[in-house]
């Protein structure tokens, strides 16, 4: 039984068969709301992103488009980062920024971790715990530095006070979401299989949560960047943040972007690094 | 003979906003040896009482026994398998089954002995440092199974542990574990809204009525032992299967209605 229309659009009939060809083609396309793309397309759509962005700053500077001033060329970057690095010991600032971010933030993990766990563990730790930090946690860190400086002055404690109330708040209480979400199943086999409320935070409570707490961790990191910054622009005798105030007083706009795309690179790589490190060490985590 | 374990006057009320009567009033002993499978609609406290007796969950009033020794809270005496996959998922298939040998003290080249004769028994030699994740589910709970009896439990308590698997995957399971209680001999409470798996593998049923679950039958299942799949067409075991679904069809209807007044 052949319907006559249905018979116009049979495939067999070689007008119509590129007509159908395409369409299919169309339907397995790029723009399938997430569909895998090849590894290849990706990377090179992730570097023409980069290039696309130093091409139409080439062509605003290069031409005098705008002033100087306010946008350098990509050449004057490159010799700022020579000078900055050669003549004004650049090295020792970014040296002073990572070892302010690292112990500030190594601080705050070092009391927030074992806290965090406890609230998420324990009830009664959380009720007394909680709500004070919940409060705490969305004052900004940027208004407390006029009071940091007034209680423990200008000197390192105070960058490091800095980073540690910008991290330790957040890590507390994400670290306790983690550890309270825990599946109770596995807390129930373990009780079964018999652990005990104290043997249970070791044997089941911390490795279920580590990929989340390692999760929570680079993103809490990634914050402390941005604070270190904020506390070096006040009062610092050295640091990039440091660098970026005295080369705004000198007018210097090619450091102040030099020093920006360092804390960029410099937050990507902590990034990268702890995602990797992540996957290695969670393997059972992430898939086959 | 004296009973292995001893339920009596279990009773449990859910507290909240309207109280929930889910266990009501139930009577009953286990044999040593026993295989018993409870049979219920699903929502009549099944889950309920098991966990009860594995001490997860308290009763409202009644007392449970294992031996002469009253039960309270839970132990590495009572064993459990969960529906849900409840394997540890950081640790190796071996790690997850030595678990509680560890929590014993036990010295690591015993546990491995140990761990390999359960990976033996279940059918996973082979799989010993694969994690949980590259298992599929029949896998999973061959595991979970294996991890209760390494620790000698006992009795077992198992909750619908193949309620997630399909229909092949849950008869090879239901054989695989028939055949362990055969060899080892060990005593069994199963909890299944499944009929046939109820007869199959209990030497005794236990049919709950819908909420608030109580015993409505209790009946032996004298089918002979070792019992494979063909058992399944045997007129005896179609007979009470015939007989069970009625029971259950009545209970689910009713529980059915309840839902409906709401
Ligand atoms: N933690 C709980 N709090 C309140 N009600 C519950 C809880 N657990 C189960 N119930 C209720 O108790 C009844 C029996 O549940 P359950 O024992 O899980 O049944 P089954 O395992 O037979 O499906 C259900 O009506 C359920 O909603
Ligand atoms: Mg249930």
């Amino acid at each position: 039984m052949q319907d006559p229309k249905t018979a116009v659009n049979d495939a067999s009939i070689p007008m119509y068969q590129e007509q159908n060809k395409k369409e299919t083609k169309r339907r397995i396309s790029w723009l399938q709301p997430q569909k895998a793309i090849s590894k290849k397309l990706y990377l090179s759509l992730s570097i023409s992103s980069f290039i696309l962005i130093l091409l139409v700053w080439s062509g605003i500077t290069y031409t005098h488009l705008v002033d100087p001033l306010f946008l350098p060329t990509p050449t004057d970057i490159i010799n700022s980062a020579v000078t900055l690095f050669t003549e004004l010991g650049f090295a020792t600032d970014i040296l002073a920024t990572i070892s302010r971010v690292f112990v500030g933030f190594l601080l705050a993990l070092i009391i927030g971790l074992p806290l965090g766990v406890l609230i998420g563990t324990f009830k009664v730790v959380e009720a007394f715990f909680e709500p004070v930090i919940s409060f705490v946690r969305y004052m900004p860190v940027s208004a407390f530095i006029p009071l940091f400086i007034l209680w423990i002055g200008v000197e390192e404690p105070e960058k490091l006070a800095v980073i540690f109330v910008g991290s330790f708040f957040s890590l507390v209480l994400m670290i306790a979401v983690e550890v309270g979400n825990v599946r109770k199943e596995l807390l129930e086999a373990a009780y079964t299989l018999g652990s005990t409320n104290f043997g249970i935070i070791k044997s089941v409570i911390l490795p279920a949560a580590m990929p989340g707490i390692m999760e929570i961790t680079r993103l809490v990191l990634g914050w402390a960047w941005t604070y270190i910054i904020v506390a070096e622009l006040i009062a610092a005798p050295s640091g990039i943040g440091h660098v970026i105030i005295e080369s705004q007083r000198m007018i210097r706009t090619s450091n102040i972007i030099f020093g920006i795309i360092v804390i960029g690179i410099l937050g990507l790589i902590c990034d990268v690094v702890l995602k990797i490190v992540t996957r290695k060490l969670f393997s059972w985590n992430y898939g086959r | 003979m004296k009973p292995k374990v001893t339920i009596q006057n279990i009773q449990k009320v859910y507290k909240g906003k309207t109280d929930v009567l889910a266990v009501d009033t139930i009577n009953f002993d286990i044999m040593e040896n026993e295989f018993i499978t409870i049979l219920g609609p699903s929502g009549c406290g099944k889950s309920t009482l098991l966990r009860m007796v594995g001490g997860l969950e308290e009763q409202t009033s009644g007392h449970i026994y294992l031996g002469d020794q009253e039960l309270v809270g839970p132990s590495s005496n009572r064993g459990m398998v969960f529906q849900a996959y409840s394997l540890f998922p950081w640790l190796t298939i071996e790690k997850n089954i030595q678990f509680g040998l560890k929590n014993k003290g036990m010295k690591e080249a015993d546990r491995k002995d140990i761990s390999d004769s359960y990976i033996e028994l279940v059918g996973l030699k082979g799989f010993e440092k694969h994690y949980p994740n590259q298992l599929s589910g029949g896998m999973k709970q061959r595991v979970a199974i294996a991890r209760a009896l390494a620790n000698d439990p006992e009795i077992l308590l198992l909750d619908e542990p193949f309620g997630a698997l399909d229909s092949q995957t849950r008869l090879i399971m239901q054989e695989l574990l028939l055949n362990i209680w055969e060899k080892k001999k060990k005593t069994i409470l199963f909890i299944t809204h499944d009929v046939e798996e109820a007869i199959f593998l209990g030497s005794r049923v236990l049919v709950m009525t819908s909420r608030p679950g109580k015993i409505k039958e209790d009946m032996p299942i004298e089918l002979p032992h070792p019992r494979t799949y063909h058992v399944k067409s045997d007129p005896t075991f179609i007979k009470i299967k015939d007989h069970l679904t009625e029971l259950i069809r009545e209970e689910s209807l009713k529980a059915i209605e309840l839902e409906v007044q709401k």
